[in-house]
């Protein structure tokens, strides 16, 4: 029985420093791979379209070698393989090409639309979280009882409803019948286009600029749809806070706790929920990820002139230039926020940090 | 003396579980667990509601004929865009046509879309997790990769995509919302078969001289089912509303078929006069959704370990 | 020894819980007195040791029925008390040892938060005071560098040095009776006698009354000054350690027969052998 077998904690693991490394370049690798694959794939569904780029560049009535100069312009005579190595060599450059709706590079569009789908995204998260988080630790400790099950149920009405229509119900009752949010667009027709965009954010736009009341009608506009936004990612929050509730409060430790005679409260909120923090940071990272899919629609409900906006009319205009621009965007922040999520781990887990 | 050999009379020990009747062969065995699982699955007032409102979904949709009041199609532009009444239920459209029946049909296309998906993205996803997890190497590390692909992106958007190629359209949505909907069932079932194959039950059917295929199909398979089987369930609400989705944004069932979510769409223009036309449409989406939701939620409950 | 009054009285305790509505007994009519002395609750899984154990703190689930002639501990009726009652007794005048510490320590919270922790439920105190506390506390179960201790994380430690933690964690509030339930049965076999020594040596010294619960009748015949051996929910047998070799149950000398021995030279062990009579006895 040697004294270091009881008495001394457990050693060090040498080298974990440079494992951890290691790991975090395969892990970028394989996400370049991922990326990689997504481009193509887009870039196959986009040769694939009906609709023929050139003449949406020439018009249905111009001749045929007008045609086929914008045809070669394009590269479009050239195999699929070098097409695609062009455009690759073209977006490392930063080049993402001219968006057909616009004629202005795609990369301008993006600096132009995302600011104002990040605001509304930033703003739905916030709502989400501050709802979400509690209902669903006070659903786990109320579990099987009514207050579990009354939550539950909202957190799935949340989760079935679908948002566009939620969003237009939203602007039907608290618009058009009881007048307390905006309509349409980030402000008011009147304001429109009075603040310069500095940052792009119209919410710090207007309080830099000192402007008042397009902050007012600014803020009166982006309420619905971020609210609308929240309780679909509150619904998506609650659920997992409640799931992660459950499993904690069935650990031993909590009985433990209990043991010591602690307050429950104290159980609850010392004990159970500090150990589901950083599960709930990766839960929030991965809700802030899916707002993107309604803002798709929230977006064109609400005539939002965001990012949402931009992806779905360049889809459906078959912009080839600004859908694998927008493509790439969606792909680098959906894999930027899975990665961020599983360095938080790392970083916050005591268990992870030798 | 004390004995050496332990009698037959009771081995194992008579701990605080209930005795039973000990059910007699494997069948036996199965139908007692389906009954108990219906059982509990039946005590949730909520999973119920749903179940009877799948229940409503099916025989509106097969006895659409007989429910709806009118024809789907038929116009009337003097009655158009009036407001719910003894002779129109949910009202009237743009075109006359009557809301209610319109809704009616409208439940035949929402259940051919979420049933011709399941039925297509279940087989394709258990099987391609499971071979995938089972045998492991390139194949496994290529099928990780292109389910990469797809998961991580939002599936509205990657089936957007799909249909903006390949041409708006009912069955084309449904394409699409298939090549969705089918890496989250793979990789479930990837998952689910990575824990079983270190199995030490599987080590012996692979000693026993099994083939592959045997313990696949015999072994692997009837255990991942549970959890993909609730996994479909739930996936079938974001079905309908995908679905949806695409029908609002043009892309799904093309007019004058009565598909919901185009309904929706239609009705916009209309939306702050005719609340109607879009109310409708949206709370059945909703109705339909919540029931598959709290199906799949229930079922979940069921068949989680950890439940009290 | 035992020369002091009786501080926790159970008579005719049940304990039952209801499983989607039938009910199933898992405690039937077991009844104890403790006072200063070391008790050990002996039985095989299943057979509601544990129960018993969680049951004096009113720690089971939700599910659980319990009633009881009397369950009494120091004239406090722990069955009717209000949960603000038992919060008060928890910890502050009775206690549990749990089994494992990888699982029964917070693994987000340093040991000595958790040991501090214990100590502020019941005694308001500077930061200070805790802190000088819970450094005596885990020098008296023999852990040196106690500082560096204080700081680490659960699963940083051993077995053995966790749950030492567990017992100075347990022991701070200078509880009257502890419950120990398998405090040792996670451990290496060559940490436990360490371990029990500690605790041994605490118990002692402070004149608490312990509930020793265990699988290992082994163990508890050296550590124990009583014995309850339990089978299916029920006392089998109550019995001074000492005179275990005169047990009268045949299910106590079964277990006693199926005993390695190491001055006895025996070619087989005799596997015990039930009788379902024992169940309703």
């Amino acid at each position: 029985m040697s004294a270091t077998s009881i008495s001394a904690p457990l050693p060090r693991r040498p080298g974990l420093r440079a494992r951890q490394i290691r790991l975090l370049g395969q892990r970028l690798f394989s996400v370049l791979l991922t990326l990689l694959g997504l481009l193509l794939l887009t870039f196959m569904i986009g040769r694939v379209m009906p609709l023929d780029p050139v003449l949406s560049i020439v018009g249905p009535d111009a001749d045929r070698s007008t045609y086929e100069q914008v045809y070669r312009q394009l590269g479009l005579d050239r195999p699929l393989v070098v097409q695609f190595g062009y455009y690759l060599r073209d977006l490392l450059h930063g080049d993402f090409g001219n968006a057909l709706l616009t004629g202005h590079p795609v990369t301008e569009d993006l600096a132009r639309v995302l600011p104002a789908t990040i605001e509304l995204a930033t703003l739905a998260i916030i709502v989400g979280t501050l709802l979400g988080v509690p209902l669903g630790v006070f659903a786990a400790t109320q579990r099987g009882r009514i207050g579990d099950h009354a939550v539950r149920l909202v957190s799935l009405l949340g989760h079935s409803t679908p948002i566009f229509w939620f969003g237009m119900m939203g602007l039907l009752v608290f618009y058009a019948w009881l007048g307390w949010a905006g309509g349409a667009g980030r402000v008011d027709l009147a304001y429109d286009g009075l603040v310069k965009p500095m940052t792009g954010f119209l919410l710090l736009d207007s309080a830099l600029a000192g402007e008042w009341e397009v902050l007012g009608s600014a803020l009166k506009h982006v309420t619905l749809p971020a609210c609308i936004l929240g309780l679909h990612s509150m619904a998506y929050i609650s659920r997992m806070t409640r799931s992660f509730m459950l499993s904690q409060l069935s650990q031993e430790y909590i009985l433990t706790a209990r043991v010591k005679g602690l307050p429950e409260r104290t159980v609850i909120w010392r004990h159970a929920f500090r150990n589901i923090l950083v599960q709930l940071l990766t839960i929030v990272a991965l809700a802030y990820g899916g707002l993107l899919e309604g803002a798709v629609l929230i977006e064109t409900v609400f005539g939002w002139p965001g990012f949402g906006q931009y992806l779905t009319s360049s889809l459906l205009l078959g912009d080839m230039n600004a859908v694998m621009g927008s493509v790439l965007v969606v792909g680098v922040v959906f894999v930027a926020l899975n990665l961020l999520s599983d360095a938080l781990y790392q970083v916050f887990d005591p268990r992870t940090r030798q | 003396m004390s004995p050496i050999a332990p009698t037959l009379a009771s081995v194992d020990s008579p701990g605080p579980t209930v005795r039973a009747g000990q059910p007699e062969s494997r069948a036996q065995a199965l139908l007692l667990d389906l009954g108990r699982g219906l059982r509990r699955l039946l005590r949730n007032p909520l999973t119920v509601s749903g179940v009877v409102v799948i229940a409503a979904l099916l025989l509106v949709a097969l006895f659409a004929p007989w429910i709806a009041t009118h024809d789907p199609l038929l116009q009337n532009l003097s009655g158009a865009l009036r407001p719910p009444s003894a002779a129109h239920w949910f009202g009237t459209d743009e075109f006359g046509r009557d809301i209610f029946s319109r809704l009616v049909f409208g439940a035949r296309i929402t259940l051919y879309i979420v049933t011709l998906v399941t039925v297509v993205v279940g087989p394709i996803g258990l099987a391609v997790g499971v071979t995938s997890g089972y045998f492991g190497g390139w194949v496994d590390t290529t099928f990780m990769r292109i389910t990469d692909i797809f998961i991580s992106f939002p599936s509205l958007v990657l089936a957007l995509a799909f249909v903006a190629a390949l041409g708006p359209g009912l069955d084309h949505a449904v394409i699409a919302i298939a090549l969705t909907a089918w890496p989250p069932i793979a990789r479930l079932a990837r998952a689910e078969t990575l824990t079983l194959r270190k199995a030490d039950f599987i080590v012996v059917a692979q000693l026993q001289g099994a083939s592959s295929l045997r313990i696949l199909l015999r072994h692997i398979v009837p255990l991942c089912l549970s959890s993909v089987v609730v996994r479909l369930t739930m996936n079938m609400a974001t079905i309908i509303l995908t679905a949806a989705g695409l029908g609002f944004l043009g892309l799904g069932a093309q007019a004058p078929l009565p598909e919901w979510g185009a309904m929706i769409s239609e009705g916009r223009r209309y939306m702050m006069d005719s609340w109607w036309m879009v109310a409708t449409p949206g709370a059945a989406i909703l109705l339909v959704s919540l029931a598959f939701n709290l199906l799949g939620d229930g079922l979940y409950d069921v068949l989680d370990p950890r439940s009290e | 020894m035992n020369t002091s009054l009786p501080r926790l009285h159970v008579e005719d305790l049940d304990v039952g819980f209801d499983v989607g509505g039938a009910v199933v007994n898992v405690v039937r009519g077991v009844s104890f007195k403790l006072s200063r002395e070391k008790l050990g609750i002996v039985g095989e899984s299943g057979s509601g040791k544990s129960t018993v154990g969680r049951t004096l703190l009113r720690m089971h689930p939700r599910s659980a029925r319990i009633t009881a002639r009397t369950l009494a501990f120091d004239g406090v009726d722990l069955l009717t008390a209000s949960e603000r009652t038992m919060r008060s007794i928890r910890g502050r005048r009775m206690s549990m040892i749990m089994q494992d510490p990888k699982y029964s320590l917070n693994p987000v919270m340093c040991i000595g938060e958790q040991i501090a922790e214990a100590y502020l439920a019941h005694h308001p105190a500077t930061r200070a005071e805790v802190t000088q506390r819970v450094l005596d506390m885990l020098e008296s179960v023999h852990i040196r560098d106690s500082q560096r201790v204080y700081k680490l994380y659960p699963h940083e430690v051993s077995g053995g040095m966790g749950q030492r933690i567990m017992i100075a964690m347990m022991l701070i509030q200078q509880p009257e009776i502890v419950i120990a339930d398998e405090p040792t049965s996670a451990l290496d076999v060559s940490v436990r006698l360490q371990v029990l020594a500690v605790l041994d040596e605490l118990v002692t010294q402070r004149g608490l009354g312990l509930i020793f619960i265990s699988h290992d009748l082994n163990l508890v015949r050296h550590f124990c000054d009583r014995v309850l051996v339990m089978y299916g929910g029920r006392v089998v047998e109550e019995i001074a350690a000492a005179d275990l070799d005169r047990a009268e149950h045949p299910y106590t000398r079964g277990l006693l027969d199926a005993l390695p021995s190491i001055d006895r030279r025996r070619a087989t062990l005799p596997v015990l052998r039930r009788d379902p009579a024992w169940l309703t006895a």
